[in-house]
């Protein structure tokens, strides 16, 4: 490098290390900024005006003065108000409400092939769990723990005086975290091709269609219906849903398309994986049925029934985004 | 390190593009030991007063029989902020947790920008693949095998742990610019930073960071004789003020 050169960079070095004061300016503009709303026109436009002049100042630093901490600093502020400029400030309010009014109906729509070929395979291992025990008994050991056969073989259902052993609370906790745990391995087993989802929906659904007919052997399925059925309607259904998303990761998995393996996972286990929160919370509602009213002998079959199918259309409307107010809906789509 | 992990580039409309270092598997091992302490340590706190409180004396004992308020204020709490400590506070924390902070490392989606509730919920279930069989073994391997060192549930919610860019991290020497001389930038900004740290060092650390300083921009030209405090000072300023000996 010639001494002309050096001489020119060096003092266009000094003239960009003099502009320190102005990049503090501008990094102190965009923490204000990031972290709240500003209702100064003027002081947004700034920031705009602070990013092209920090790109133009890092540009030449990366040129002139590599391994400076001028140029860390410039990194630094640059990368901020980026960041600050294309994502705005933290609204964890609207960012839920937009969640709950379009993102998860959008996934549920994007997910309905995969509803019904997961629901139709959880009823197919159903009928087969079924078939299974009502023409070998004995298999039910297969599905069933020693003290439940025991207890169906004495004529009682289980759940029969559970609440006297275990307080509703407990209970509903117990179902809940259970079958919150449940759902989110039908999803994430999809990773395993789909094949992880798939073992999980077919258990579930041998084991409903064999206690079923187990209990049926010994005149207990209306009995046990009439446990089921004012949280199982909404907890089923939850399962196939997540078994969906899991379905749908495991089909990216299998045939990923033009963008490459990775990419497709990506893709359908961030689409897919927002119904879970829906499911979670619906699992919540199901778990508190299941410890409030479910085992609880003075809800009549009329009762448990209003409230299985009244829970059953709360679901679908949260799926489908009808849920919101219409106010909350467009307050979400301007957010 | 650049050449170990890469960085995030992202593209501006300025033609210049963001930088954001990637963090290996050493900083997100340290920031999950880190978070994993505090957990454990709310979550034991929590259950070990509402025990005491709720038995009134000093018993850890549960009760006989299965009772409701204790399971929902002694042994239901713990539970939660076991597991759901990373979603809650990534999500409130704009994906960071303590540990990633005290590390410097957080959470961002391709694009640089902090993930949304979607996918820091994905990116959290995935847990229960990542911590497969035990102490998060499918998690580390796929950290290492991976370029970006990403774990399962990174690769399904399209994240990325970066280091921080704070904006106040590096701090700026103060007036690096007026002690060009014939310095470099990075030279002017360390003899910069050492002046103005000088009054907060100890004696030695002043005198042992002077002749390194002087050393290394000056070579055999260097006066490294002996000299009180004052003459070590009086020298950095003629290096950085003027540029000679």
């Amino acid at each position: 490098m010639s001494t002309d050169t050096a001489a020119r960079r060096k003092a266009l070095a000094a003239a960009l290390m003099a502009r320190a004061g102005v990049w503090q300016q501008a990094a102190a503009r965009t923490a204000r900024l990031a972290s709240a709303r500003t209702d100064d026109a003027t002081d947004a436009v700034r920031l705009a005006d602070d990013y092209r002049l920090l790109a133009h100042d890092l540009a030449r630093a990366r040129a002139l003065m590599p391994a400076s901490r001028s140029r860390e600093y410039l990194e630094s502020a640059y990368a901020r108000a980026h960041a600050t400029l294309h994502h705005g400030a933290w609204r964890l309010g609207s960012t839920l409400l937009r969640l709950f009014s379009e993102e998860i109906p959008a996934a549920v729509r994007w997910l309905r092939p995969y509803i019904v070929w997961s629901t139709l395979i959880f009823i197919l291992a159903a009928l087969a769990g079924y078939a299974l025990v009502h023409r070998y008994p004995d298999l039910i050991a297969l599905f069933a723990g020693p003290d439940l056969i025991a207890s169906v073989e004495k004529g009682k259902l289980w759940t029969e005086g559970l609440l006297n052993v275990v307080p509703s609370s407990v209970l509903s906790v117990q179902i809940l975290a259970n079958n919150i745990v449940v759902s989110l391995f039908a999803y994430c087993l999809g990773f395993l091709f789909g094949l992880g989802t798939l073992y999980i929906l077919g258990l579930n659904g041998l084991m409903l269609g064999a206690i079923f007919a187990f209990t049926g052997e010994h005149g207990l399925a209306g009995a046990l219906f009439n446990f089921v059925v004012a949280h199982g309607c909404v907890e089923l259904s939850v399962m196939c849903l997540s078994g969906a998303a899991g379905a749908a990761v495991g089909e990216a998995l299998v045939r990923p398309g033009s963008g490459g393996r990775l990419e497709s996972f990506r893709a359908a286990a961030l689409r897919s994986g927002t119904v879970l929160l829906a499911c979670a919370a619906l699992l919540v509602g199901a778990g508190l049925i299941e410890g409030f009213v479910s085992p609880d002998p003075r809800f009549p079959l009329a009762t448990r029934v209003i409230v299985g199918v009244g829970y059953w259309c709360l679901m679908l409307a949260l799926l489908s985004g009808r849920l919101l107010p219409r106010r909350a809906r467009a307050a979400a789509a301007t957010a | 390190m650049s050449e170990v992990v890469p960085d995030l580039l992202i593209d501006s409309v300025t033609g210049i593009e963001v930088s954001l270092p990637l963090a290996g598997p050493g900083a997100r091992a340290y920031a999950y030991l880190i978070d994993w302490t505090l957990k454990v340590v709310l979550a034991l706190s929590w259950y070990v007063v509402a025990a005491i409180l709720y038995n009134g004396r000093l018993s850890l004992a549960a009760p006989l029989t299965s009772e409701g308020r204790w399971f929902g204020l002694v042994v239901l709490p713990p539970l939660a902020i076991y597991f759901l400590y990373h979603l809650v506070l990534e999500l409130a924390m704009r994906g960071r947790t303590p540990g990633k902070r005290s590390v410097g490392i957080r959470v961002v989606t391709r694009d640089g920008g902090p993930p949304g509730p979607g996918a820091l919920l994905v990116r959290n279930v995935f847990r229960l693949i990542d911590s497969l069989p035990a102490f998060y073994g499918v998690g580390l391997t796929l950290m290492v095998l991976t370029r970006e060192g990403l774990r399962c549930g990174d690769m399904a919610a399209g994240t990325l742990l970066v280091y921080e860019r704070t904006g106040a991290d590096p701090e700026l020497p103060q007036d690096a610019a007026q002690r060009l001389g014939t310095l470099d930038p990075s030279g002017a900004e360390i003899v910069a930073d050492l002046l103005q740290r000088w009054p907060t060092l100890v004696p030695e650390a002043r005198v042992g960071l002077a002749r390194k300083v002087l050393q290394r921009y000056l070579g055999a030209a260097a006066d490294l004789s002996d000299g009180d405090e004052l003459t070590w000072r009086a020298r950095l300023e003629r290096l950085a003020g003027r540029g000679g000996p």
